[in-house]
This record gives structure tokens, C-alpha cells and sequence, in this order.
């Protein structure tokens, strides 16, 4: 499904990613953990094409095709969906009506006419009930006002609505209580299938207690360093990042 | 992703797109304002006495005027004698139905999206639609007659009922009130006039669209709406004009009257030509708009989406003179290229209880400029008044400006009078957000800002609210990508 192949990045003039390999199958959940400024989340925004980033040498192939060469939204129409660190706040735009928005923009990329009224509303009923959303914050401007848990909710409902193939997931655990944490990780679960797949950003092990990754990667200096099974994210709980700074990148990394 | 500069300048680069010519005889006045054009005009509408003597009264306090200077705008030189001050459409007979109006009037319409036929009657709105200066067609009439409801051009109703409108005009916007008002007052063409009786609420929405058609014609519409004890009236207006070289001056004055326990609820929506990027062309808006709760509980509530014009300069306002009534403010003001708008509002609390609210939202893109200038006046019999004011700009790219110019005067101790205020800009963040959702930037922008002017879109008709929305979208948008 993604295919990323000796990805450098910069960001105003500053190297970020510096020959990042990685290969998500669909089905697979991979994690990425790392020390703070390893460029987990630059991963993220690059993959989305935030504006900024600036891809100075290597590839992306998402299903077949080049995903740099697409604008933001034409990556999302792809199936591509960044469940963001910091959800923006729009005022005045009711949440449900961004929904039917954007829910029509990737449909009528695939041709497909937009849901009538009664059968958005049956969706959007559906999803909510799927990831526990609540229904009081369906009406509501888009995360404005929203606590921060909500906020995260919020996208975890967006992904079970636009049912995108690849979804990344930036720190989604980041300032969630632990029942927040637990709705959360539920939704994702359930929304796993063959078909699609999960790249699940994270600096804590807790995580992946609730969402099992099948891969666990370590996101060091712009370039994965260590890869493995979900018994690496515990190892790195107990030891830290540290024994793996001096190491080099893994080649495994690319075709784990 | 286009950057932030790509985008505003897509959106500078938009073009006008209502602007074309329609091609029907026209019947114009030879260029110039002195008395004989005043007495032309008159003539030509077979006018009693009383209307031309108030009217060269009007000439007079022109004459005695001068152009103000406290804008926040340099204001372009209006030569008055260059500007022909009659034009009508030749035909001369009266339409029964719209299968006699000129076929390429209404071809017009239909480009504009005007559904001047039967689908906007069974949507329940009456249309009078004033084609530059006089009314050519008017639906609706027999079942608002039963109501005793009189709805016509305002020259009709100088006809039909002067006793109301010797009564009334001038009453709320006098005729030495400020330059453009006495222009108007001089030298108006047509307009609307309704009168809706006691205790009867208008069962539909009153519409009247404007169009201003024949080169270096200034159009001075005048709008007279009084709402007896205890009625109700929703109006609206809306707005575009064909793209024109040479500015026009539009000087239109409004009056509203509200008497005892009487609602006048005036929707404006307003596209008109605002120049090309550079400025050029493009409608002078100097608009009086004033109404008065003459009466206690009386309630008046204006809102206007401001989206054309070179130069919108207007603050409807209201005279809150009886007790316990109530006056409102909605404003959305878009400037992009190098618009100008200064608007705002003036709510004068001189009855006891009285109470006032403003929202006014300001979006300002390109070169625009863009001021909000209210007053908030309480008098010394004003117990107990309220005001609330809540006055938000927006902006778009780093070339335009959003100004406030808030005026408070309080001469009443027990008066409360609030007033808040932002700033913010569109952010990249925002835009980026919904680009992630597979909405690309000129979709994103929209939704930013409808968002936005929610507060004051709700106040329109439903309606009328679809297309204020698809005004806005319009408007800022271009083709980003």
C-alpha cells in the first residue's frame, strides 16, 4: 500500500527526515516511536503535504502511485488520512456539515455521487455509535470549545467516516485520559480490516496495549533505526531510547 | 499546495461575474443637476405639486452641502453635473404579466439567477423589480391587497396614497439630512413603498432587487416601508449590476417607520460591481438607511451582506424612540481588489428600556479596506438601556486592513453598553486541516468564511440565506488549486 523509499525532508532549510525506508502492507498496523524531534510527526506531515515540508531526495509510492507529486487533498481523496496532534478549530463551521463537505469531495474523486441526506444522517448515526462519539458534539462547530479529549475523538470519528485506507495517527494518545485513551483505541480497532492500514505515531508503550501494532519501528535523526514485533515497544519502555542512538539505520526496516 | 499569496491572488484576479450589458431603449436625461432637471424629472412622472416643491427643496439643501470629510477613505471627485439623473426603459405601457416584459429584461434576470416567475411566487415572495428607474412588473399585488398590505413603486404610491407619503417621507431621513440625501431627495427616480395596516403580519417576504443598467446613470432609489401598530414586515433587497469603465454613483435613501408593538425586519444583500483589480470602475454605494421605533415595543433589525460596490458607505441606523423598543445591526462587509467599505451603524436610545445589539463581521482580501464605524448614543431620558456590540475582522493575505472606529455616548448613568471586538486571519493551519479532508483551498476558504459570518447569515431569510452563502463562496473565490 505505501511504499517510502529513502525519504529526505527539509523544513526551512533544516533536515528533518534523512533516508527514512518504510513499507506498509495492507492489514498491518506499524507503530512509530522515538525520542522527541526524531521527525515522527515531520513523517506525518510530509506524507500529508503540509505545506513547508520540502521532499529533497527519495520516494513515496502510495498504491501504486506517486504521492508527492499530489496536492494535499488529492492525497486525501487517495485515502490518505492524518489524524492530527492539534485538531484546528474552524468557528461557525458545524462539524457535520465539514463531514458531508469533505465526505462529497472523495466521493465525487471516485465518481461516486454524494449520499442523499437520510443516508448521510444513517452513516453519520452509525459511526458515531462505532467509535462512542457523542452526538451533542456532532452539531457543534468544528473543535471549537472542544476539550482536547474531544478533540481527539473528533478525528477518530472523521476517520470512521471517510473510511480511508492508510491512517496516521499523530499522537493521538497525547493528552487523553485513560478512558478517553480506551474509547479511542476501540474505535481504531474496529475499524481495522485487510484492507486497510494504520501507521500509529506515538512516544508511549501504553498505547499499543489497546491498539496491538504488528510492527514497532524507532524513528531516530530522520531515519528508522530499529524495527520489530510488538515486544520492541516494551523493551523500549524499560530501556529508553538511548541504546539505540549509536545505531546505525536497519535495513530490515524497509521490508519488515 | 498553493501558498497563502497564490490564493489571495486568485482571488484578486477573480473577475466580476454578473457583468454584462443589456441592450433595451432606454429614455435618459440630458446630463446635469439644476432645477430645470429636477422639473424634467417631475414632469416626466406626472408628479402633484407638493412632491416637486419638496423636491427642489431638496436641490437647495444640496446646494448648501458639503461632502463630508471624516471617512476613512479618500473620497473620489463626483462631478454631479456629468451625471444624467433619469433613465427609464422606453416602453411606456404597463405590464399585466410577465409574458408582456421586454424578453431580453428578463433573459437578464435569468443570468443573474433571478427566478422572477412563477417558482420564486410559489416560494411565497413577492418580486417588485426595479429595472434602473422604474418598477416593470409586480407580483403578488392582488393577495397582499387583501390585506390591506400596499406594496408598489414608490412613484404609485406618490399616486395612489400621498396622504401616506406626504405623511411619511422625510420623516426618519430628512431632506437636508446630509449631501447624498438631499441628491436624493432632489433628484430620486423611483423606489418601493409598503405600508403594511394594524395588526396584520405580511405573510411573505417583500423582495425588491435593483438593478442599475444604462452607462453614467446615477440611480437614487427611495424606500419608504412604515409598519402600523402592531404589524410585522420582512423585506429584502438585493443587488447586481453589469460591469461598467465609468464610476456610478448610487445614492439611495431608506426609511423605515415602526409604530406601537410594529417589527420592520430589512435584509439587504448587496453585489454590486466593484471594479476591476485595479480599481477601476465600479458602483459608489452611499446609502442613507435609517428607521425609526416611533412607537413603544417597537422592534427594527437590519442586516446586510455586503460583498460589491467600489465604495460602500452606509450605517443603517435606528432611532429607538419608544420604550422598551428594540433596534438591531447584522453586517457581513467583504473588500477584496482594492474595495473600500466603511460601515457600521448608529443606534440612538432615547426611549426608557430601550435596547440595541450589533454584530458586524468584517472580511477584508487583497488591497481591501475595511471599517467598521458605529455609535452607540444614550440620551438622558434612556433609563435602563442596553447595548451590545460585537465587531470581528477578518483577514485574507497581508495587503488588506480592517479599521473600528466604535463611538460610545452615554448621557444615562443607568445605561449598560457593551463592546467587543477581534481580529484574526485566515490561518494555513485551517486551510490545511480541511485540505487533509480532501476539500481543496477555494472550497476551504468558503466554508472559513460562512463560517464566520454564521451569526449574521442566520438572520436572513432562509431563503435569501442560500444565496448570501453562494454570494460570499463566490466572491472569494478563485481558482485556487
Amino acid at each position: 500500500m505505501l511504499i517510502i523509499k529513502n525519504l529526505h525532508a527539509e523544513v526551512e532549510g533544516k533536515q528533518i527526515l534523512k533516508g527514512l525506508n518504510l513499507t506498509v502492507n495492507a492489514g498491518e498496523v506499524h507503530a512509530i516511536m522515538g525520542p522527541n524531534g526524531a521527525g515522527k510527526s515531520s513523517l506525518a506531515s510530509v506524507l500529508a503535504g503540509k505545506e513547508n515540508y520540502e521532499v529533497t531526495e527519495g520516494e513515496v509510492i502510495f498504491e501504486g502511485k506517486n504521492l508527492l507529486e499530489m496536492s494535499p487533498e488529492v492525497r486525501a481523496r487517495e485515502g490518505v488520512f492524518l489524524a492530527f496532534q492539534y485538531p484546528i478549530e474552524i468557528p461557525g463551521v458545524s462539524n457535520i456539515n465539514f463531514l458531508k463537505t469533505a465526505l462529497s469531495e472523495i466521493r465525487a474523486y471516485k465518481n461516486l455521487p454524494p449520499l442523499d441526506a437520510k443516508g448521510f444522517l444513517q452513516l453519520s448515526k452509525e459511526k458515531q455509535k462505532l467509535v462512542e462519539f457523542d452526538a451533542k458534539l456532532v452539531n457543534r462547530s468544528l473543535n471549537e470549545g472542544f476539550s482536547g479529549g474531544e478533540k481527539k475523538r473528533n478525528e477518530i470519528f472523521q476517520l470512521a467516516m471517510l473510511e480511508p485506507s492508510l491512517s496516521i495517527l499523530d499522537e493521538t494518545d497525547s493528552g487523553l485520559d485513560i478512558d478517553a485513551l480506551r474509547i479511542v483505541s476501540k474505535g481504531v480497532n474496529k475499524l481495522r480490516s485487510e484492507k486497510n492500514a494504520f501507521i500509529i505515531i506515538t512516544h508511549y508503550q501504553r498505547l499499543l496495549e489497546y491498539i496491538v501494532p504488528d510492527f514497532v519501528h524507532v524513528l531516530y535523526n530522520g531515519r528508522i533505526v530499529k524495527s520489530g514485533t510488538k515486544e520492541l515497544a516494551l523493551e523500549l519502555e524499560e530501556k529508553g531510547y538511548d541504546w539505540l542512538k549509536e545505531q546505525e539505520p536497519s535495513e530490515s526496516a524497509a521490508t519488515v | 499546495m498553493a501558498n497563502d499569496n497564490e490564493i489571495i491572488d486568485n482571488i484578486a484576479n477573480k473577475e466580476y461575474e454578473f457583468g454584462f450589458v443589456t441592450d433595451i431603449e432606454m429614455d435618459v436625461a440630458p446630463a446635469g443637476l439644476n432645477e430645470d432637471t429636477i422639473r424634467y424629472i417631475s414632469a416626466k412622472k406626472n408628479e402633484p405639486d407638493w412632491l416637486l416643491d419638496w423636491r427642489l427643496k431638496g436641490l437647495q439643501a444640496f446646494g448648501k452641502q458639503k461632502l463630508p470629510e471624516w471617512q476613512n477613505f479618500k473620497l473620489p471627485k463626483i462631478d454631479f453635473q456629468k451625471i444624467s439623473y433619469y433613465a427609464a426603459p422606453k416602453s411606456k405601457k404597463k405590464y399585466d404579466s410577465l409574458d408582456q416584459v421586454d424578453p431580453e429584461l428578463l433573459a437578464t434576470f435569468a443570468k443573474l439567477g433571478i427566478p422572477l416567475n412563477e417558482q420564486k411566487a410559489l416560494a411565497g415572495v413577492a418580486v417588485d423589480v426595479v429595472f434602473d428607474s422604474v418598477s416593470v412588473a409586480t407580483t403578488y399585488k392582488e393577495k397582499l391587497k387583501e390585506l390591506g398590505i400596499i406594496f408598489c413603486s414608490f412613484g404609485e404610491a406618490v399616486r395612489e396614497h400621498p396622504e401616506l407619503v406626504k405623511k411619511y417621507v422625510g420623516s426618519v431621513v430628512p431632506h437636508s439630512d446630509n449631501l447624498f440625501a438631499a441628491l436624493n431627495a432632489a433628484a430620486f427616480s423611483d423606489g418601493s413603498f409598503v405600508y403594511i395596516p394594524k395588526g396584520v403580519r405580511c405573510p411573505m417576504e417583500l423582495s425588491t432587487y435593483f438593478r442599475i443598467n444604462t452607462e453614467n446613470t446615477g440611480q437614487f432609489e427611495r424606500t419608504l416601508i412604515i409598519a402600523d401598530e402592531g404589524s410585522y414586515v420582512s423585506y429584502l433587497e438585493g443587488c447586481t449590476a453589469p460591469m461598467r469603465d465609468e464610476n456610478q454613483l448610487h445614492a439611495a435613501v431608506v426609511e423605515l417607520i415602526a409604530l406601537e408593538n410594529a417589527e420592520i425586519k430589512y435584509s439587504t444583500v448587496q453585489n454590486w460591481y466593484p471594479g476591476d483589480k485595479d480599481g477601476k470602475g465600479g458602483i459608489y454605494n452611499f446609502v442613507t438607511k435609517r428607521g425609526i421605533c416611533k412607537g413603544a415595543n417597537a422592534k427594527i433589525s437590519w442586516t446586510q451582506v455586503e460583498t460589491g460596490s467600489a465604495i460602500t458607505w452606509k450605517y443603517p441606523s435606528v432611532i429607538l424612540q419608544g420604550d422598551n423598543s428594540t433596534g438591531e445591526f447584522y453586517s457581513v462587509a467583504v473588500t477584496r481588489n482594492k474595495q473600500i467599505a466603511d460601515t457600521g451603524t448608529k443606534m440612538y436610545h432615547i426611549g426608557k428600556n430601550t435596547r440595541s445589539r450589533i454584530i458586524s463581521k468584517g472580511i477584508s482580501a487583497g488591497q481591501g479596506q475595511n471599517s467598521y464605524r458605529g455609535l452607540v448614543q444614550i440620551g438622558p431620558k434612556a433609563d435602563a438601556a442596553r447595548n451590545f456590540t460585537q465587531c470581528d475582522s477578518l483577514l485574507i493575505g497581508d495587503q488588506c486592513g480592517a479599521h473600528t472606529f466604535p463611538y460610545i455616548e452615554s448621557k444615562n448613568n443607568t445605561a449598560t453598553v457593551e463592546h467587543e471586538a477581534t481580529t484574526s486571519k485566515i490561518g494555513e493551519d485551517q486551510i490545511f486541516y480541511l485540505n487533509q479532508r480532501g476539500i481543496d483551498s477555494e472550497k476551504a476558504v468558503a466554508l472559513i468564511i460562512n463560517g464566520y459570518a454564521r451569526e449574521v447569515l442566520n438572520q436572513l431569510p432562509m431563503e435569501f440565506a442560500v444565496e448570501a452563502q453562494k454570494l460570499l463562496s463566490i466572491t472569494l473565490e478563485g481558482s485556487v488549486g
